[in-house]
């Protein structure tokens, strides 16, 4: 696995658990160890904990159990201040009665830095975001794409190795979401900082990072690169969480070769890929991906009838849904390719896909 | 790689705005942007100002109107001027430092005549007892006698009565033949005219007024100062406690509004009095003996610590308004970028508490000047304020004229203040809520 991979982590939640009322963990049993120079995304459904993760890296809330470690030092006892870790707070939090100039002066002010050698590495940062004509308005002043480059410049400029960022893109619209997705990212690169990173929008989570941290109820549900994630997801909410997805429910029949047989809901038999599925009798959940599916052409094993039900015009392709064994939100991608034959709503054909592709998992 | 990425569009969009074309805007009717808004707005204004129209009208009579009879009495006093019209009209004719001569006297007794018919010599000798204490009676018994005076006059009423030969009264009355004069003004500040008409101290041992506007000023800043210092902690943790217990607490600041004023100041005569609880309690515990009770009251320090009680809520009210409205992530911020506790408090969280310490200081600055109940309760002569003397002036001396110049200088004060405080802190930075 890929954490195995990570040899000398630079931040290490070794078996954290935090509680804010003693009754709930909202945090159970974290491990995640993250190498330096990563771009690590803490993905998950809202209230899920990546807040309370980030905060405790920051050091505004305590571990309940168990040890941060920065750089291999145990950190849950330095007060905030010390740790220096940069952060992009969700809204910014940029101070209102300082200039962008004096914001960003801030965190070099209370390192006892020279007038000087402030003014510079000031002038620096704001140039690195496109931002140097700014420096004297104030943050009321600036609009959310432009405030949001200052917190930015502000958690930069003090040049620390580790910068977190709690949604910093949340408020901006989609376009200038996209623009900044690829600075936030350009600007890891150059610098070579390690950055932990914290959305609930998926497509961001999959662009940026190095790995991404599927949260879910206070514990990571997959730890991966974008790519395993998606292809490869190792149980059912991160199957269900990242991009589309066709689920079949069964249970399981025997084992064949490297395949599970799965009898399913209408009693046919089908094969798939066993990722995460039990002794047989027991239930699980097919998992496939709409662009592993394709109708007609080429048969297999898993070759089953279907009838469209619907079909959703989409420009470079149709989304087309259909019952596939008594599921009738099953979703397939056709291809707007030349030759390809018009589909009509009520038309039965037959939908195929390799066993491989299909992803037996535990049921939800 | 970054240069190819499109500019930032909210840059762009800024930019096209501040180059709209530089004539006035027309509509489509050729008529100007600017008076067709005009007339649009007409109607929304109208409607505004007949919504005001009553609390207007209530403020101008019951505010505006009383205050501007007020400042009209501190320099308009026309008692000896509407009833002395002889003595008056030789005043007019002969300029001033000219000797009273036997024609002076004449209208004098002439004056007096007509004061025992009009039966107006108290009011004109009140007048001249402003000015020079003790002087009522001699108008009033001049008044009585003035019918059986034969000439010449002077003599006449030198016999009656010496003291109408003072020069002094001679100039106090010239002064009172004019029905304008600034002298309550300069009895408000402690000065008076001298024979020659230069303006010169009181004597040393009448000195009072200048002494309690410096009295006042300086309790009513130090009450400030005090309720600003107990507040601000009481304010921030109401504005950063959970809901249920914040809602609590705040009952607790606002219970002694509930509370009659007149009660409170008792209550804490009950406990500051040299019998009184606190000092029991001292005794007993033997930390002061029976005979060394420490005197809370009837001086300044019994002022300042019932002021300071009863004027808290109006300081922690702004407070709590102003922290209420400032994101806890400001200070995290501040901490995560390097900055010790103290450090983020003094500089990100305590300047974005300005607005409420101002609006709260000034609220509590100005109900502490003109404070009136408590330092009259509380106070003895040591403690007492401005505002005491004035109620004095207005209910005991009856010299609403001196009252009225008090309070005009005590208004101007404020007014310096006001706009001292705009210069310094700006008043759109005002928080009250
Ligand atoms: N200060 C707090 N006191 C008590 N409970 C809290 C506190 N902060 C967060 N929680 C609870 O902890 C859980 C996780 O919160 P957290 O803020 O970490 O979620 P999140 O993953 O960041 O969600 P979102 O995507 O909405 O920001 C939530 O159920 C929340 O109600
Ligand atoms: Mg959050």
């Amino acid at each position: 696995m890929v954490e195995e991979l990570v040899q000398d982590a630079f931040v290490e939640f070794d078996r954290v658990q935090k509680s804010y009322d003693g009754e709930t963990l909202v945090v159970k049993d974290l491990n995640l160890r993250i190498a330096k120079g990563e771009f690590v995304t803490m993905l998950g459904p809202s209230g899920s904990g990546k807040t309370t993760c980030l905060m405790m890296l920051a050091g505004f809330e305590t571990a309940t159990s168990g040890e941060i470690r920065l750089d291999g030092r145990p950190i849950n006892n330095i007060p905030p201040h010390k740790r220096g870790i940069g952060m992009v707070f969700q809204n910014y939090a940029l101070f209102p009665h300082m200039t962008v100039g004096e914001n960003l002066s801030f965190p070099l002010e209370v390192r006892g830095m020279g007038r000087e050698a402030r003014a510079e590495k000031v002038r620096a940062a704001l140039d690195m975001v496109q931002m140097g004509d700014f420096i004297n308005r104030r943050p009321a002043q600036l609009s959310g794409g432009q405030q949001q480059r200052i917190a930015l410049a502000r958690a930069l400029v003090f040049e620390p190795e580790l910068v977190l960022m709690d949604e910093p893109l949340g408020a901006l619209d989609k376009q200038l979401r996209e623009h900044m997705q690829f600075e936030i990212k350009h600007l890891h690169e150059r610098l070579g900082i390690t950055v932990v990173y914290v959305t609930h929008d998926q497509a961001e989570a999959l662009t940026m990072s190095d790995r991404v941290a599927v949260f879910n109820n206070g514990v990571i549900q997959q730890l991966a690169s974008p790519e395993d994630l998606y292809e490869r997801p190792e149980n059912s909410f991160v199957a269900q969480f990242i991009g589309e997805n066709n689920k079949l429910e069964g249970t399981v029949e025997g084992y064949e070769d490297d395949l599970v047989l799965v009898r399913l809901a209408d009693g046919a038999i089908t094969r798939a890929n066993p990722v995460k599925c039990g002794d047989p009798g027991s239930a699980t959940l097919i998992s496939i991906r709409p662009e592993r599916v394709w109708l007609e052409g080429e048969t297999n094993a898993n070759t089953t009838e279907a009838e469209v039900l619907e079909l959703i015009y989409l420009g470079d392709h149709l989304r087309c849904r259909l019952r596939v064994h008594g599921n009738e939100d099953f979703i397939v991608k056709v291809p707007n390719s030349a030759g390809h034959r018009p589909l009509v709503v009520g038309e039965r054909t037959r939908v195929s896909w390799n066993a491989q592709d299909a992803r037996a998992l535990d049921p939800l | 790689m970054t240069k190819e990425l499109p500019a930032d569009p909210h840059v762009a969009v800024v930019a096209t705005a501040g180059g709209v074309e530089d004539g006035p805007l027309t509509m489509a009717d050729g008529t100007s942007l600017k008076s067709a808004m005009a007339r649009a707005q007409f109607r929304a204004r109208l409607r505004a100002f007949l919504l005001v129209l009553p609390l207007l009208a209530f403020v101008v009579i019951t505010f505006i109107m009383p205050i501007g009879e007020l400042l009209k009495r501190s320099v308009y006093s026309p008692n000896f001027h509407d009833n002395m019209p002889n003595l008056v009209a030789w005043f007019a004719k002969h300029p001033p430092g000219t000797e009273p001569d036997e024609s002076a006297y004449a209208a004098l007794v002439a004056d007096l005549r007509l004061l025992k018919k009009t039966k107006k010599a108290g009011l004109v000798g009140t007048r001249v007892n402003y000015e020079l204490p003790g002087s009522r009676s001699l108008f009033t018994k001049g008044a009585r006698k003035a019918k059986k005076l034969e000439p010449p006059y002077r003599e006449a009423l030198l016999k009656l009565d010496p003291k109408w030969g003072d020069p002094a009264l001679w100039q106090v009355m010239r002064a009172a033949a004019s029905p304008y004069t600034m002298n309550f003004y300069l009895a408000a500040l402690d000065l008076k005219r001298d024979p020659s008409g230069k303006i010169v101290p009181v004597e040393e041992n009448r000195r009072i007024y200048k002494m309690l506007f410096a009295r006042t000023l300086a309790l009513s800043l130090l009450i400030t100062f005090l309720t600003l210092i107990l507040a601000y902690p009481i304010a921030h943790l109401l504005a950063t406690l959970p809901l249920s217990k914040s809602n609590l607490l705040m009952i607790l600041v606002l219970l002694p509004f509930w509370t009659s004023l007149l009660v409170r100041t008792t209550s804490w005569m009950v406990l500051l009095q040299s019998q009184g609880v606190i000092n029991d309690a001292l005794v007993a515990l033997g930390i002061i003996g029976d005979d060394g009770r420490i005197q809370m009251m009837y001086n300044k320090t019994g002022t300042v610590i019932a002021m300071t009680h009863i004027l808290l809520p109006f300081m922690v009210l702004p407070l709590y308004s102003v922290m209420r409205t400032i994101n806890p992530s400001y200070v995290r911020a501040a901490r995560n970028l390097g900055a010790t506790s103290w450090t983020a408090f003094r500089r990100i969280y305590f300047p974005q508490t300005v607005p409420g310490i101002g609006a709260g200081a000034l609220l509590v600055f100005i109900l502490a000047v003109g404070y009136y109940i408590t330092p009259a309760l509380v106070g003895g002569s040591d403690g007492t304020l401005i505002s005491n003397l004035i109620a004095f002036h207005i209910q005991k001396s009856l010299n609403w004229s001196l009252a009225a110049a008090l309070a005009a200088l005590l208004l101007t004060g404020i007014l310096i203040l006001y706009w001292l405080y705009d210069k310094l802190v700006g008043i759109d930075n005002l928080k009250l809520g």
